[in-house]
């Protein structure tokens, strides 16, 4: 395999070349989030008059809060479900497409669109759908089969809500990836495989599922990291984190306890927590996955 | 060639100089961050306008700024930047730290600073004394101030066999829990939806009772204040709303207002609580049956039921802008105090009328006599003299406390707890959120 790459004669040239990109990540990732850990330490009135450092204080009174833990558990089943869903309907889906012989270009297109919504309007469209009040699809269900559907009471059925509403966005999002995972399978192992005797399914499991594993990682990271931060706009629009607190994920309590609330100092540890979550995750999936993604090209 | 030079330069000179004179009378311009939109913002536009066009010194840009958590935080970010601008609209649960913020020009100040001799006893004081200080000083100016009333669904009455309710005699609760059983008997799916369950049911509650909701007269008095809202009294309505839930004679529409507006719209329920503010919706969106307004019930032991108090949001000053901008912001603070101003207000918006000059007003112009649902909440807020227990709230993350009693109620309402261990946590958790905040004031 050939490697490409450039040489520059002059070092100043490459340097002048990134410099842009340095900066704009200094100026919107970097600077704010070591504004954040400043911020994490101390404990501080809104207008920043009075500031005190008060070391770890944030952190300590943070993990002995039962519903910060509640929180963390909380995120963890959503992320969880969310990833099952929209990775096995992705999944699902795309080998469809895969198969589609007529209007592919059509369907596939049509499949992709909810990605495009942002996620507090695909909040408001389920909520629309599923509101027992108003929601078109809760009040026919309720008056043809008498469902008792009440996100706004039953802590079950509000997370049942904004799992399906994260998810049928980012189903979007891993059909594209599964989709082009799938392509990527050589159709002489999937026609020898045939040829052999062996039926679809078969052909699926031993075959195309273990082939597509990398791909398959990655979108679950993907998902999780999603589920993790996207999912802001659909928990604000369809419950804010209710009933009684049973949907509020963590990143939705940093926006209730610092934007709303305006206490910065316990907001501000929580976000570096998350970041820390995130970081980890990220590290996992190179020291993990890189290894086993074959590029071709 | 010299006199072509001549003319171009004259001419220049006429041109800087027309140009420098406006520029040395423009008026002052003073920014007011506001959270009003769609029709409530046009009201506020009417009186800017009406205030720029009196008078050629200042000029008030009105600036709508997105909700009212986005309102304050900008200013928030304005005050750390220093590009405070001169006023400020802020929520009624924001008072406590806008109060302590250090950043603040109390109002009562201001006026007398800039030769304004205001009679605060002309304005109505269930209003002003949320914005008072333990001194009885007014810290900011009451904007648009509303109280919850009860909405009832007056054709669901007919059909119940139910007589109309009284605008100014409360029904108590003993009797709502009959008219509700009457209502459902009568084919209603739901007896009585609530908005804003913490602020109407809670806090309301609370004021109108004459029950305390926080030591230290609600946190007037000190940082180091407690809720007590898990008395006998108030766990004893939570769990009679819980008991009414059996039958539909209550039922749970949501935190904020859209659910149960919804429900009351629907003829889903037949009773509704809710702010006098959400008159306009309801009469915009209400064609299919007759309605009225009513007084919020109370309890049949109090016969003399206190005050009920406000909610919505008032005006701060921002300090540290130069000296003569303040005397166009006292100009135009009395301008909106003015009862033209105040008329306007309450017949466009719903809000309260702040002065009794104004209500007088609206009074002789026969206002009350073509809608009189519209005087239900005024005249249950101004019905007696505030005590230390109906005069406001004044606490520390009190938006965080508002959320906790929701979740805590949410429970009660899904059966996941008591009523008296809900508000056990509640009070417990609200304890160690006003803890935090007094650690930061220390």
């Amino acid at each position: 395999m050939l490697k490409k790459r450039s040489y520059f004669k002059k070092r100043t040239l490459p340097y002048l070349l990134i410099l842009p990109q340095l900066l704009i990540t200094a100026a919107f990732f970097y600077w704010p989030a070591l504004q954040g850990l400043v911020a994490s330490f101390q404990l501080s009135d809104p207008f920043g008059f009075r500031t005190r450092f008060v070391w770890f204080d944030n952190f300590i009174t943070l993990f002995q809060d039962p519903l910060y833990l509640k929180s963390f558990l909380i995120t963890l089943v959503f992320s969880g479900s969310v990833a099952a869903v929209s990775i096995c309907f992705g999944l699902f889906l795309a080998t469809m497409a895969n198969r589609a012989l007529r209007m592919t270009a059509v369907t596939r297109t049509l499949l992709i669109w909810p990605y495009a919504i942002a996620p507090a309007i695909s909040g408001v469209l389920w909520l629309f759908l599923m509101h027992p009040s108003y929601g078109v699809i809760a009040i026919a269900f309720k008056r043809w089969f008498g469902l008792d559907w009440n996100p706004l009471l039953e802590s079950s059925d509000a997370m049942l809500l904004i799992v399906l509403a994260s998810s049928w966005k980012n189903i979007s999002y891993n059909f594209v990836f599964f989709l082009a995972g799938l392509q990527a399978v050589p159709r002489s192992l999937i026609e020898a495989a045939a040829m052999d005797g062996a039926g679809p399914f078969r052909r699926f499991w031993t075959i195309t599922f273990p082939l597509l594993s990398p791909t398959l990682f990655f979108v679950t990271v993907m998902t999780i990291i999603f589920s993790f931060f996207e999912s802001f706009g659909i928990i604000h629009t369809v419950t804010q984190g209710g009933p009684g607190g049973s949907t509020n994920i963590l990143v939705y309590k940093v926006y209730q306890d610092g934007f709303i609330g305006l206490n910065l100092g316990s907001s501000s540890a929580q976000s570096i927590v998350l970041m820390a979550l995130i970081i980890l995750i990220t590290v996992l999936q190179f020291k993990y996955v890189e290894r086993k993604v074959q590029y071709t090209g | 060639m010299f006199k072509n030079k001549f003319v171009w330069m004259t001419l220049a000179a006429t041109l800087i100089c027309s140009n420098a004179l406006p520029a040395l009378a423009a008026p002052i311009e003073i920014n007011w961050w506001h959270a009003m939109r769609g029709p409530r913002g046009e009201t506020v536009q009417k009186i800017v306008d009406s205030f720029n066009n009196s008078q050629s010194e200042y000029k008030v840009n009105a600036i709508y700024k997105g909700e009212y958590d986005e309102v304050v935080n900008a200013g928030v970010a304005a005050v750390r930047a220093g590009k405070q601008p001169h006023i400020l609209q802020s929520f009624e649960v924001g008072t406590q730290t806008m109060m302590l913020s250090g950043a603040i020009y109390p109002v009562y100040q201001l006026m007398a600073d800039n030769g304004y001799k205001v009679d605060w006893s002309q304005y109505l004081q269930p209003v002003l004394s949320y914005y008072m200080n333990a001194d009885g000083n007014l810290m900011s100016m009451p904007f648009n101030s509303s109280t919850p009333v009860m909405y009832y669904n007056a054709d669901m009455f007919k059909k119940a066999g139910l007589p109309m309710l009284s605008k100014e005699k409360p029904v108590t609760w003993d009797e709502l829990g009959e008219i509700t059983a009457k209502l459902i008997k009568s084919g209603a799916t739901g007896g009585l939806v609530t908005g804003w369950q913490s602020w109407t049911q809670v806090e309301n509650y609370s004021a109108m009772h004459d029950l305390p909701f926080a030591s230290k007269a609600n946190g007037y008095e000190g940082l180091d204040t407690e809720l007590l809202i898990n008395n006998d009294k108030v766990v004893n309505h939570i769990a009679r709303l819980k008991s009414w839930m059996a039958d539909n004679r209550f039922y749970y529409g949501g935190q904020k207002y859209q659910g149960p507006q919804a429900e009351f719209i629907a003829q889903n329920a037949g009773l509704y609580i809710d702010s006098i503010s959400a008159i306009a919706k309801i009469q915009k969106s209400v064609k299919d049956f007759q309605w009225d307004v009513a007084p919020l019930p109370v309890e049949a032991w109090m016969t003399n039921p206190q005050n009920s108090i406000i909610g919505g949001a008032s005006l701060w000053i921002f300090k540290g802008l130069p000296k003569q901008d303040y005397k166009g912001v006292a100009a135009f603070l009395n301008h909106l105090a003015g009862t033209e101003s105040q008329v306007l207000w309450h017949k466009e918006t719903g809000y309260f009328p702040i002065t009794l000059g104004a209500y007088e007003q609206l009074k002789k112009d026969g206002y009350y006599n073509e809608f009189p649902y519209q005087e239900v909440g005024i005249k249950q807020l101004t019905r007696r003299n505030p005590t230390k227990n109906s005069r406001g709230l004044r606490l520390g993350y009190f938006i965080q406390i508002r959320n906790i009693i929701n979740e805590e109620l949410e429970l009660v309402w899904n059966g996941s707890k008591t009523p008296k261990q809900a508000m056990d946590t509640a009070v417990e958790r609200s304890n160690a959120k006003l803890r935090e905040f007094e650690k930061t004031y220390k």
